[in-house]
């Protein structure tokens, strides 16, 4: 085989000493191929400190919060509510009672959409009312705002996308108005990579005194995420895909919207008191966790959060910056093959959605997973994105922190492999 | 290999080549989706009294998806519709067999080179979209239909 430069890369972390802490990294696919796992993107693989965290929880404090007054009841409460202020300092809130646990970062965006739905003046999302979002979301931040407007009567207005897989900027006075109640949108994208420029589109909402609400589902596994820095009102993001649990999702949201806006489901825990003719809520964050919260998920979650903030989150962006500026350098040699998104490492995340020539995403998967490769394949959620670019599906290879220049290697040759399978 | 098993050559000529693409006058005609992956199928029927006269078909998708329409379009155009339905009822089990099914060459022909396709369940859908999408219009095209003396 061909010595390529992936080993000369610099910023590159200790992947050696890493993927130790990473079981299924170790696995062996098909007999004897070793698993080259680049479906970060859909969800990461957890480290031994993760599981661990999970089964002591389990295995020794498990006990429903926040109720009864006996050893593991206090325990339990003691878990969840820390993982919650590890949460909190892992994305600079300057509050801890600003952190929501949710079940999925989905369920965080349809909290926020149901909540100005129901909201008072001025937040509320009316038949006079405009939402603005880009072409670029995954469907969990297309559908609950597409539900809002139905429901509602107010105007869904969309950012487009530029050829090399941008935002388009370019109308953002027309799209962002006085009738703009909120502007919702993706930090990192899905299925381009594309990182989009927070900043511009945060003052202009901020002008017209519209609402802010950032997917950073794609971004908290990857960057540092300061809340403050972004200035949005509102940040959402799931813990599957940063090394924790599935089950386990957070919203951030600004503490003077949390106590003004209405909650949106009611149950046990989001209450004051209770009567037969009428409820007052809790004190956000729990107004906003009906029922028993995900308890052991939250508690691996902060364990996730240890785990990286232990490596640090701006080498973990380095690493996979590194990472993707070869594997986009060598994806572009691969012949017909056609990035879809920015075809630098520039302002990118390393999420890479290619096709290859007319060979169908999912045989090019098909192919691949005979290697050992895991890579998504489809329209990743994200179908608008497909329709702009005229592409039915892609498929998609996206790295994290325990990815190596040797798995860029496996994935080109691999694509090789699948140009003559199918040549 | 594993592969070699899925992707039989015969699959692979049929996606390379396709028969009876391209749309052309129906009695019905059905738009059918897999949602999990993007695969689109537009399919009419045309019926001459109980028989099968045409299937015709704009799709796009994986190779599988593409050689099971044009193996379906092989097998059903020209039979009546009772024996086209036991054909498409013998492909459906065969893909629902988990790779243990073999499938009758006699009934299915061609389609028996889809037996490998049933050991992956996130490829069956893709063989099947095809099928369903014709089972979908054939049905249409008969409730158009005034009835048929037997």
């Amino acid at each position: 085989m061909t010595l390529h430069p992936g080993s000369a890369l610099t910023g590159l972390l200790d992947t050696d000493a890493i993927r130790k802490d990473f079981p299924v990294l170790q696995r062996l696919l098909h007999d004897d191929k070793p698993l080259v796992y680049l479906d970060n993107a859909a969800t990461s693989q957890k480290p031994r400190q993760v599981l661990e965290a999970l089964n002591a929880y389990y295995e020794q404090h498990n006990a429903n919060v926040h109720r009864g007054v006996h050893v593991l009841a206090e325990e339990a409460t003691a878990l969840y509510e820390g993982a919650r202020d590890k949460v909190a300092a892992f994305v600079n809130a300057p509050s801890r009672d600003e952190v929501i646990f949710t079940k999925n970062a989905s369920e965080s965006l349809n909290l926020v959409a149901n909540m100005l739905g129901w909201a008072d003046e001025p937040y509320r999302v009316d038949a006079d009312s405009e939402i603005v979002i880009t072409e670029m979301e995954h469907h969990s931040n297309i559908v609950p705002w597409q539900l809002l407007a139905q429901r509602t009567g107010a105007k869904l207005k969309w950012f487009g996308l530029t050829d090399d897989g941008r935002l388009d900027l370019s109308n953002i006075d027309e799209l962002i108005t006085e009738k703009t109640k909120i502007v919702s949108f993706t930090l990192v994208s899905n299925l381009l990579g594309t990182v989009n420029p927070v900043e511009a589109i945060v003052r202009k909402a901020q002008s017209v005194g519209a609402l802010v609400l950032i997917d950073a589902s794609q971004a908290a596994p990857h960057m540092v995420l300061d809340v403050q820095a972004l200035e949005a009102d509102f940040v959402a993001f799931t813990g599957h895909k940063m090394l924790g649990p599935t089950g386990i999702g957070v919203l951030w949201g600004r503490q003077e919207l949390l106590e003004d806006l209405p909650p949106f489901l009611g149950g046990g825990e989001m209450i004051e008191t209770v009567t037969m003719g009428a409820s007052t809520y809790a004190p956000a964050p729990h107004k906003f966790e009906a029922g028993t919260p995900p308890i052991a998920q939250a508690v691996g979650l902060g364990a996730a959060v240890d785990y990286l903030t232990a490596i640090g989150m701006d080498r973990i962006a380095a690493h996979e910056h590194a990472i993707t500026e070869y594997a986009v350098e060598r994806l572009l040699d691969v012949p017909d093959l056609r990035i879809i998104g920015p075809r630098t490492a520039v302002d990118r995340g390393a999420a890479i959605s290619f096709v290859l020539g007319d060979i169908h995403p999912h045989d090019v998967g098909q192919v691949l997973d005979e290697q050992g490769i895991a890579v998504r394949v489809g329209h990743h959620c994200a179908r608008p994105v497909c329709l702009r670019y005229g592409i039915p599906a892609t498929t998609r290879a996206s790295f994290y922190l325990y990815s190596t220049p040797a798995e860029v290697d496996a994935l080109i040759d691999g694509l090789h492999h699948v140009r003559n399978f199918f040549g | 290999m594993k592969l070699d098993s899925m992707y039989q050559e015969i699959i692979l000529d049929h996606y390379r080549n396709p028969h009876g693409k391209g749309l052309r006058a129906g009695d019905a005609e059905v738009h059918h989706v897999n949602p999990t992956c993007g695969d689109e199928i537009t399919l009419r029927v045309r019926l001459e009294g109980a028989t099968v006269a045409d299937v015709s078909y704009e799709s796009q998708g994986c190779s599988i998806s593409q050689a099971s329409a044009s193996v379906l379009n092989d097998l059903v155009v020209g039979k009546s519709v009772g024996d086209a339905q036991a054909v498409q009822e013998a492909f459906l089990e065969l893909m629902q067999s988990k790779g243990q099914g073999e499938g009758d060459e006699e009934v299915l022909e061609d389609a028996v080179a889809f037996a490998g396709v049933s050991k992956y369940p996130a490829r069956v859908k893709c063989a099947l979209l095809s099928w369903m999408a014709w089972k979908d219009a054939t049905a249409k095209a008969l409730a158009e239909q005034p009835a048929i003396n037997d």
